[in-house]
């Protein structure tokens, strides 16, 4: 058994109101997540990458809870907890946390450093004095003098540690990174990722990480899975998917990300296009209009997802 | 004085083709309720005529201070204190209001990170485009079509409809083409892009990126890149100038400085780009310590504090910008002919 198992998780969306739909006689959601399903064990790091639109941070939502699924089943230390009351959600969130996209967004900027992050273990009734504030500060490698400063007189990577410490102040079994290292410079940027994998090393906290930054999911993940549409397109170890993507979209993804090399510049594959709306799926194969090896059949058949040998793609014709 | 061994400034453009704008010395402040911040100290370089440059550097540097004071946008309550930007005999650093009315919008233009926020939201994008050809004589028709021609140029589809679309209907990446569209519109020496593919997908900046360079090549014009994504730099550039504390430390050709950069700063800020660490790795390199206070600028070398390679000199004596031949140039006494430790 797996710490965290997803099958076949389904999230909509409002689109709009039921009555104008209904009038409309349109739909009123939409699925903005269809049917993605993965395991992530203790002490595992996932990377969820997809460009903006694909649904990775819909996931991270619903796996926290935030966002009711519609179908599927997502299964934490072998437990369901899709349909989990608010009553088992507080139990749950001691055991998950998560680390938002905004750095200084998602801190309060009325509390200090130190209410900030000792806030869990007070709303969980644990001991929350200075002690667990200089423990916690500790951990992400501030010094203790920091417990008095407001979220703006931190920089961006400070604020980083911060939201860090408190993702971990109740000793989760699993973090949800949310862009991780969105809007920090590249020099801290491995700061935060260092300290991401001590921790896990430490204490084998499996971590989600959702981004749309290569180069971090290839150092810092054991395995990755990349969404287009609100599904995942390929899924399998990391070191393998860049060795020799399946998907023809993973393979512009990496192509995508330019080697800071100036000899190396060469024809990619670039994509024509943009992402279509999930409202307005293309017929087939999702990807087709945009895919550089699109044949007839992909406008008409929808492709399965294929497993093969611990990977797995969905595409007619892959790589 | 040790800095009169072949150091002054080798221009470097010696021997080439007359560049577009010239920037010699310029120092911009910020004044502050604690104290003027020296944001940009003492930046000599130049902008080569129809040539991309990159700006690279991490926040804070002083890259984007940089950008605005060549387009007449910096902040109130920033003064340059010292130097010049010359381009075509006109001192840009001195102009007044009226002059950079002149200028701005048709010899320099600008394409903003954010193209939400630049667009107006509440006009279509016809009527903007058509605004911004205020000086140019032809009637309501006329300058339709150059709208159209242009959002063409910039491969929007089914351009002639999308004069009649608010920003909000266009997805990011089609703004953004919008926006290039209209910084192009005047047919400008100079284009500024700040970040503008910072807000994008790794797809479309790569669409973005691809755009440039070939719009570029087509009208000529001269391109400053700022950035602090190394991977477009590398892709889009013809030349590059690494900042770092509101100095320009490095500067020289693309492939010359990426093969082989001469400062420590640039050496440390590239093996901290993990898309350069070929092999998966757990622990990703970071450049310990922080920025210096801009309000006090350290003595000596601004890099010193965090420099590996830091020795006695760096503390007392400002390094000048040391030719390192073939046009590159880095601000570090280590490429001192004088110092043998290089």
């Amino acid at each position: 058994m797996s710490l965290l198992e997803v099958e076949d998780l389904r999230i909509r969306y409002a689109r709009q109101g039921r009555l104008k739909a209904a009038l409309r006689r349109e739909p009123y959601d939409f699925e903005a997540v269809c049917g993605v399903s993965f395991t992530l064990g203790a002490g595992e790091t996932l990377g969820l990458v997809g460009e903006s639109g694909s649904g990775k941070s819909t996931i991270a939502r619903t796996l926290i809870g935030l966002k009711k699924s519609s179908a599927g089943s997502i299964r934490f230390e072998g437990a369901e907890i899709s349909d989990a009351s608010n009553r088992e959600w507080t139990r749950l969130r001691t055991d998950m946390s998560m680390m938002w996209q905004d750095p200084v967004g998602s801190l309060s900027p009325r509390l200090t450093v130190k209410s900030l992050v000792t806030e869990p273990l007070r709303i969980h009734g644990r001991p929350a004095g200075r002690d667990e504030a200089e423990r916690l500060l500790g951990l992400v490698g501030l010094p203790a003098e920091f417990a008095t400063r407001y979220p703006h007189q931190l920089s961006g990577g400070q604020a980083r540690r911060v939201g860090v410490a408190r993702a971990l102040a109740l000793d989760p079994k699993l973090l949800i990174a949310d862009e991780p290292t969105a809007g920090l410079d590249m020099s801290v940027q491995g700061e935060v990722l260092n300290l991401l994998a001590d921790v896990q090393a430490r204490s084998g906290v499996a971590i989600v990480i959702i981004t749309h930054n290569l180069n971090l999911v290839r150092h810092v993940t054991d395995k990755m899975a990349i969404m287009y549409l609100g599904r995942f397109v390929e899924q399998g170890p990391t070191d393998q998917v860049f060795a020799h993507p399946r998907h023809p979209y993973t393979k512009a993804l990496l192509e995508a990300n330019p080697e800071p090399d100036p000899e190396a510049r060469h024809d990619r594959v670039a994509l024509s296009g943009e992402v279509p709306s999930p409202i307005n799926r293309p017929s087939g194969c999702d990807f087709h209009p945009r895919c550089p090896w699109a044949r007839d059949t992909c406008a008409t058949t929808e492709p399965e997802w294929i497993e093969d040998s611990g990977r797995g793609y969905r595409c007619l014709y892959p790589l | 004085m040790v800095s009169s061994v072949a150091t002054e400034p080798d221009r470097q453009s010696e021997g080439r083709a007359e560049p577009l704008v010239r920037i010699d010395g310029l120092s911009v402040d910020f004044a502050t309720p604690r104290g003027a911040i020296h944001a940009l100290r003492d930046i000599t370089l130049d902008v080569p005529r129809g040539k991309v440059l990159g700006l690279v550097g991490e926040s804070g540097c002083g890259k984007s201070t940089l950008a605005y004071s060549l387009i007449g946008l910096l902040a109130e309550n920033a003064r340059i204190a010292g130097g010049r930007i010359d381009m075509d005999g006109q001192n840009l650093a001195q102009l007044r209001p009226r002059e950079w009315r002149a200028l701005r919008g048709r010899r320099i233009s600008m394409i903003f990170q954010d193209p939400m926020t630049s667009l107006n939201p509440v006009t279509t994008i016809g009527r903007q485009m058509m605004d911004i050809q205020y000086r140019e004589k032809g009637g309501r028709a006329e300058k339709r079509a150059r709208a159209i021609e242009f959002l063409e140029q910039v491969q929007l589809p089914d351009a002639a409809s999308k004069l009649d679309a608010y920003p909000h209907q266009l997805s990011g990446g089609m703004r953004q083409r919008v926006c290039i569209a209209m910084a192009l519109l005047t047919r400008p020496d100079l284009l500024i892009a700040d970040e503008p593919t910072t807000a994008l997908d790794a797809t479309l900046e790569m669409q973005i990126v691809a755009l440039l360079r070939e719009l570029q090549e087509k009208f000529g014009c001269s391109v400053l890149f700022v950035s602090h994504h190394l991977g477009t730099v590398a892709e889009l550039c013809d030349e590059v100038a690494v900042m770092y504390a509101g100095e320009v430390v490095e500067r020289g050709d693309v492939a010359q400085v990426f093969r082989d950069p001469c400062h420590p700063y640039t050496q440390a800020l590239f093996e901290c780009d993990p898309a350069r660490i070929r092999e998966a790795t757990r622990r990703l390199p970071t450049i310990p310590g922080t920025l210096p206070d801009l309000r006090r600028p350290p003595k000596g070398c601004a890099f010193r504090a965090r420099c590996p390679k830091a020795f006695e000199r760096c503390e007392t004596e400002h390094p000048p910008l040391y030719d390192a031949g073939g046009g590159q140039a880095a601000r570090c006494h280590l490429n001192d002919p004088a110092e043998d430790r290089a």
